[in-house]
């Protein structure tokens, strides 16, 4: 079942100079088309400026097409009658989580959410409960968020989100300003998500680490759909992803620099244990 | 010629019921020329400490000694020292501000008192130096990706002509190329101009390619200090304070454990890559 599609999504900004005279238009998203099952793991790469957060954007109506149709859950995100229905079907965490967190106390902070939906008083405390536990952050939930770590404070944004019941996360670079051990508790926390509740994810990010157990990857270039498979098939590729600003794994990069010194090792390596395992395999180990 | 830092105390709220102890009993010495990685995980102390070394926060214990002088004496030019030690903060590129990259360049250098020829000489020099190409200069800095707005903003501060560059996480929120673009300029001025580079970094990746030195802070205290590659030999250290070695560290670590003799002390791909083939006679 698709929960995410986009019809040759086309969205395009007019670039006007100090006095308000157009300089220009410029096509952020360029015809895109693409279909996101339920359940799926989206990793979504593409180096700054390839439009990845203009197309997220598009996914819980902040942006409408200018051309093209966008249907979350099989709602058209231009008709105005159903925005609220599509932010609470899809919903979104950003870069900062300071910009994010808006209560006095973590459970408060993640009970907003449902608050404004008007959700019974009861079933807003089982839902703030049960978001926090599901991110690993029910312990602190009596805390200041000010107290909190930046992996720990985007943990709570998330559970903010997952208190509305959405059926997909979009995550634009979630990870970006935290510190490694801060990023591991987030990645970890969504990969969780996706696997128990079988929430839809849409995680946008510049770390290639982060995408490895994504079930697809979209690479944005100019604003169009670039490169599209599972992360075996795109980290195969290690030139292609250079040219286009990007990376792939450490571990990706060593095995293709043993490759190039003649050992004999598949593409597309993507884990520590994978890389062990072939080096077993063929006999180097 | 170096910055000393002498048992460098920082309470902050000492007057209130939560005084916070910042920073503790830190003592290092950087020298001229040197390229150091800061490394520690958030409120570490990593940003508070380097605030201290042009003199925005001042220790409540200790002292400072740039080039000799303490920085805290009653007669000492703080306006000189922060024109010498030039900070770029995190996001710098929120602080642009002017209608063209070049006039945003000229700001800091036109405060210094300078004359306009001189201005405009050292904003082209330090926009040449951090790779922005010309036909940039006269756009409005908020058209420009990210990766030049904040190549325009490290351009704003090296146009002070500091002789000791700050970098508090300057990469963060950067695609893969735009960070590797960024640090090989940063390597290029340490190497052609011999500016004392400090770089403060959550990638350990990025840490192990570049410095020459690594200062890895955990609770407002110094865990470990050294050459990259003795510092991450303690990556059991590390992880239990929320760090990490590069993951070809592990890599090299886990091939040992099954049977390859390999060094494990490579912190690059490349090193790690030649020492596999090594042990592997190929």
């Amino acid at each position: 079942m698709s929960i995410i599609k986009t019809k040759n999504l086309t969205f395009e900004y007019i670039r006007r100079d100090e006095e308000g005279n157009v300089e220009g238009i410029t096509t952020a998203v360029d015809d895109v088309t693409l279909n996101v099952r339920a359940g799926e793991f989206i990793a979504i790469l593409g180096h700054n400026g390839s439009g990845k957060s203009t197309l997220a954007k598009h996914i819980n109506a902040i942006l409408h097409p200018t051309e093209g149709t966008v249907w979350v859950d099989g709602r058209d995100t231009s008709d105005e009658s159903q925005v609220w229905e599509i932010r609470q079907t899809a919903g979104m965490v950003f870069q900062n989580p300071d910009n994010q967190i808006i209560g006095q106390v973590v459970e408060e902070d993640v009970g907003f959410g449902p608050e404004n939906m008007g959700v019974p008083t009861q079933e807003i405390w089982e839902r703030v409960a049960e978001s926090l536990r599901a991110v690993g952050m029910y312990q602190y939930r009596k805390s200041s968020p000010n107290k909190l770590s930046g992996g720990q404070k985007q943990r709570v944004s998330i559970a903010g989100v997952l208190a509305m019941h959405p059926k997909c996360i979009i995550l634009d670079e979630p990870t970006a300003m935290l510190d490694p051990n801060g990023r591991r508790e987030v990645i970890r926390a969504v990969r969780g998500l996706n696997d128990v509740e079988k929430i839809t994810v849409v995680l946008i990010t510049h770390y290639m680490e982060e995408t490895i157990h994504a079930d697809r990857i979209f690479v944005m270039e100019s604003g169009r759909v670039a490169m599209e498979g599972t992360p075996k098939e795109i980290f195969s590729q290690v030139e292609r992803l250079k040219e286009l600003r990007l990376d792939v794994p450490q571990v990706t990069l060593l095995a293709h620099e043993l490759k190039g010194r003649g050992l004999r090792l598949p593409d597309g390596i993507l884990t520590t244990q994978e890389l062990v395992e072939a080096m077993k395999r063929n006999g180097y180990l | 010629m170096s910055i000393i830092l002498d048992h460098i105390n920082y309470i902050y709220g000492e007057d209130t019921t939560t005084p916070v102890h910042a920073l503790k009993d830190i003592c290092l010495q950087i020298q001229d020329g040197e390229f150091v990685g800061i490394i520690g995980h958030t409120g570490s102390g990593k940003s508070t400490l380097m605030q201290h070394l042009n003199g925005l926060v001042r220790a409540t214990g200790g002292h400072i000694y740039y080039n000799g002088e303490d920085i805290y004496d009653r007669d000492y030019d703080m306006k000189k020292l922060r024109s010498k030690v030039g900070l770029v903060f995190q996001y710098p590129e929120h602080q642009l501000f002017e209608i063209d990259v070049f006039s945003d360049v000229c700001f800091g250098p036109k405060n210094l008192g300078l004359d306009r020829k001189e201005t405009e000489l050292r904003a082209y020099d330090a926009l040449r130096k951090v790779g922005l190409p010309n036909e940039l200069f006269y756009q409005s800095p908020f058209e420009l990706s990210g990766g030049q707005k904040r190549r325009v903003a490290i351009a704003g501060v090296l146009a002070m002509k500091p002789e000791v560059l700050i970098l508090d996480e300057p990469t963060a929120g950067l695609d893969p190329k735009g960070r590797d673009e960024i640090l090989q300029q940063v390597k290029k001025l340490q190497t052609e101009t011999g500016m004392t580079i400090l770089l403060v970094s959550h990638s350990m990746e990025d840490v192990a390619e570049y410095v020459d030195r690594i200062i890895v802070m955990n609770d407002g205290s110094v865990l470990l200090e050294g050459a990259p590659r003795d510092v991450f030999s303690h990556y059991e250290e590390l992880e239990a304070v929320g760090l990490a070695a590069p993951q070809v560290t592990y890599i090299l670590n886990e091939f040992r454990k099954n049977g390859l003799d390999v060094d494990t002390s490579a912190i690059t791909i490349g090193e790690a890559a030649q020492e596999i083939a090594r042990a592997l006679h190929r």
